[in-house]
């Protein structure tokens, strides 16, 4: 396994959004611009109430992930440093969930590449969210959406898109 | 030849976290699931064509003409759900 950039962190604890775009852009005088997103658990979700969510991923396959997504980013955008956040466990209604935080000279790059990584991660980073609702626990469903988000940077990526008919298979597999 | 399969969310609680499986030399991901699905019951509800599955190969994304090797890690999981 490749040692880890300090680019990425999975991890249970919530984090400070301050604290890390200071650790981001720390001793480097040619940051201009720093972009940051982050995402929260809203309090309702398709008509439920939403009490908390589990946070599931698939260890080892999802840090490999997101810093392939982060190498594709720094391939496209001019940019100088980047940190994503990605919680995992039992989440509450408003807690924190993801932190993307990007650095760059100028904005363009930054939110560009904050915006990249963001469709990314929630069309290909192995994470399986569970909501505790008024109605009962339920898998939260993938949406068309944010494949056409990832669509748009020219990448195709069928995550939430509904299964194909099974194509024909060549007999002696 | 004897490869390891682990399955994430919904398909973990149809299915367990994980199961070794036995599948032809040269088969490929697709194969694997198909063979899983044969079994009948509670694989071919929650691995049938009927259902959105993902799959990795050694914890890459891969599609499911993706050729196995002996020792191999596959995951199957639902459509993802992070960010």
């Amino acid at each position: 396994m490749t040692a880890p950039s300090g680019r990425v962190r999975i991890q249970h604890e919530d984090f400070d959004l301050g604290v890390e775009v200071a650790q981001l852009r720390a001793g480097d005088g040619g940051v201009g611009a720093v972009a940051a997103f982050v995402g929260t658990v809203r309090d309702r979700s398709d008509g439920r109430a939403v009490a908390s969510m589990e946070l599931e991923h698939y260890p080892g396959m999802t840090e490999a992930a997101i810093e392939a997504m982060i190498d594709q980013a720094a391939a496209r955008f001019d940019i100088r440093a980047v940190r994503v956040i990605h919680r995992i466990g039992e989440l509450a209604a408003r807690e924190q969930i993801v932190l993307v935080a990007v650095t760059s000279a100028h904005r363009g790059d930054a939110f560009q590449a904050c915006e990249f990584l963001m469709d990314y991660l929630k069309t290909n980073a192995p994470f399986w969210k569970k909501e505790a609702t008024d109605a009962g626990a339920r898998w939260v469903d993938a949406r068309v959406a944010d494949d056409a988000a990832l669509a748009r940077w020219g990448i195709q990526s069928g995550n939430a898109a509904a299964a194909p008919p099974a194509p024909p298979r060549r007999p002696g597999r | 030849m004897k490869v390891e399969v682990r399955y994430f969310a919904s398909l973990r609680e149809a299915l367990g976290g994980a199961e070794a499986v036995e599948v032809d030399a040269g088969a490929d991901v697709g194969a694997l699931r198909d063979a899983l699905v044969a079994r009948g019951g509670r694989h071919a509800e929650a691995l049938g064509r009927h259902r959105a599955v993902r799959s990795a190969l050694n914890r890459v994304l891969c599609a499911e003409s993706a050729t196995l090797h002996e020792g191999d890690e596959i995951g199957f999981f639902p459509p993802v759900t992070g960010g």
